[in-house]
């Protein structure tokens, strides 16, 4: 199979998601007996194909134009015009709000099927099949293909090692026959969110809050603990429908969905909605009151106390820890 | 302004999911079907829009018969006219078939926008809106959090890591709504009664120019399973500040997780 990947990039820099991708796409293209490409779309990022070239593409298909200095939905055109220079079988996208924008834009175009959110994969013998989370991870599916037909598929951030695997990496200059035109739902700006931590969505430790935190006031204890860890502050549905937290940082069934490396769930009690949204976290800490929480039958450790004691206590343990070296 | 509201019939988000004996089916038991969450905000931005500005809100699904009661939702909370897209297997129809039936319909009623959720709880492909908006050749813009019409310009927040970006996009086009644009209101009584007296539109794929042959799945379904459960956990003892001091530790060196 001939892989193409998009490879995504913000302000000149290739997403960790890219070069995860760009590795998802060497081995379906090793193991199916084909090459793998890059697409790389953007204004001033040529330097950026080498990286690419490392992570396994034999060639990668530059559109390096400020016609691309905004996403827009052209996009989705010239991801398709790369497609067909290759004559793609597979397209792989990164699962992220870029790529999960974009990838149905490009499928659509080609009028082929596309997989959402896959976590892992088989690729043997030239066959190959994809394991996707549904009911946000309360199941999964495994699916393959359409015998011979082409087909995309996104694949979830964090999930996916990123594997050396130096090729050429060849450079070739994307004929993407966009014209200003077919620019359409064109970004014109990024707003930051200020001083804010790390998004729910990227972060590897959450700790999480609950009803059990009271009121947004409270929030700034679970702050100060996922600064010194170097994490993202996360919240159930009961404490973003009580108005305590932007629905951004909610993790669960109608939040998002996640696996950091460690989850920390403080006042949370564990509704079904909230486990399926983040019980793939490789280790999960769960502190509350209730020693009958639903949250403690997912828990790697628990403490059953007072998260106002103990999130404190825990920031000042994880200082002490880091000062010991 | 006519808007077309895409609307799905889901199980809610406290179902319990079992795998069929099968492997091959979800056994959804008793799960009580709904709107989907996200169509919510979808449904009530447009029914902001008709409100300032007049024209129809249309509701659109693709289901079996059952998905009739996410209609009458809809029109209780003040859509005007209801579409039902139902046939032999568009139930289980996948994204691309699932879009190409509604491009279909939207083919056949006027529009001026297109509103649907920013996914389909359960099936959680995020792909519809998307990949309507590309069949039928006009913008898309997901994840959207903020809405402003002027004319016929639009300006759009949408959600992405760590950010909001500001989007135009000019009408016709599809939007997909993400919690956070608005507050969905609740049918009102009087709403509940005047949607049992509202139409609602049966199509099947002839009605809809649908060749079955388009709307085969893209790719084949080996198995479900439930995810493994996780390994039992240890719950701490002692006073609560050893018990931080244990948990710290433990983080350190046996998970390795800090």
């Amino acid at each position: 199979m001939n892989v193409l990947v998009f490879a995504e990039q913000r302000d000149g820099k290739l997403k960790k998601a890219a070069l995860e991708a760009m590795s998802v796409g060497r081995e379906i293209a090793d193991a199916t007996g084909g090459t793998a490409a890059a697409v790389l779309l953007g204004q001033g990022v040529g330097p950026l194909a080498e990286a690419l070239g490392k992570a396994g593409a034999d060639k990668v298909y530059v559109g390096d134009d400020a016609l691309f200095a905004s996403y827009s939905d052209a996009y989705g055109l010239a991801v398709g015009k790369a497609a067909q220079a290759m004559a793609a079988n597979a397209l792989v996208f990164s699962a992220t709000a870029m790529g999960k924008d974009l990838a149905p834009k490009v499928t659509a175009r080609l009028g082929i099927g596309l997989l959402s959110d896959v976590t892992s994969f088989t690729a043997a013998g030239g066959a190959v099949s994809f394991q996707r989370p549904i009911y946000a991870g309360k199941a999964f599916a495994t699916l393959v293909p359409a015998a011979g037909k082409p087909f995309g598929v996104t694949v979830r951030p964090n999930v996916f090692p990123v594997k050396e695997c130096p090729k050429a990496g060849e450079v070739v200059s994307l004929d993407h026959g966009v014209t200003p035109g077919d620019l359409k739902a064109v970004v014109e700006k990024i707003l930051t969110a200020q001083g804010e931590l790390l998004d729910v969505a990227e972060a590897n430790i959450i700790v999480s809050g609950g009803r059990g935190m009271k009121g947004p006031e409270n929030y700034k204890i679970l702050e100060e603990l996922a600064k010194e860890l170097g994490g993202a502050v996360g919240a159930s549905r009961a404490a973003v429908d009580a108005g305590w937290i932007d629905h951004s940082h909610q993790v669960g069934q109608t939040g998002k969905v996640v696996s950091p490396g460690l989850y920390i769930a403080c006042g949370i009690s564990g509704a079904i909605q909230h486990l399926a949204g983040m019980s793939s976290s490789k280790v999960i800490v769960a502190i509350n009151k209730d020693p009958e929480a639903p949250i403690f039958k997912v828990a790697t450790y628990g403490i059953v106390g007072d998260l106002f004691e103990v999130v404190p206590l825990m920031t000042q343990a994880v200082k002490a820890m880091k000062a010991a070296g | 302004m006519n808007v077309l509201v895409f609307v799905k019939h889901v199980p809610d988000t406290e179902t319990r999911v079992k795998v069929a004996a099968d492997g091959l089916h979800l056994d959804l038991g008793e799960a009580n079907f709904v709107i989907n969450p996200y169509d919510e905000f979808a449904v009530e931005q447009g029914l902001q829009l008709k409100e300032r500005l007049g024209g129809e809100v249309t509701a659109v699904t693709v289901g079996n018969d059952d998905a009739v009661k996410t209609l009458r939702q809809a029109l209780a909370m003040g859509a005007d006219k209801a579409i039902l897209c139902s046939d032999a297997g568009f139930d289980e129809a996948d994204p691309l078939a699932t879009a190409r039936i509604l491009a279909a319909a939207a083919g056949k009623v006027p529009y001026d926008l297109i509103l649907c959720g920013k996914h389909g709880v359960g099936g959680d492909n995020q792909q519809v809106g998307s990949l309507v908006g590309q069949l039928l050749g006009i913008p898309v813009v997901t994840v959207v959090t903020g809405m402003e019409l002027e004319g016929t310009s639009l300006q759009l927040k949408r959600e992405v890591e760590g950010g909001t970006e500001v989007v135009k996009a000019t009408l016709p086009a599809v939007i997909s709504c993400q919690k956070g644009l608005n507050e969905p209101r609740y049918p009102s009584l009087k709403g509940i009664m005047a949607a049992k007296k509202k139409e609602v539109t049966a199509w099947k794929a002839a009605d809809l120019g649908l060749d079955p042959a388009s709307l085969a799945p893209a790719f084949g379904l080996q198995k479900l399973e439930l995810p493994p459960p996780r390994p039992a956990g240890r719950v701490l003892a002692g006073e609560i500040p050893a018990q931080v001091q244990e948990l710290v530790k433990l983080l350190h060196e046996e998970a390795k997780a800090i």
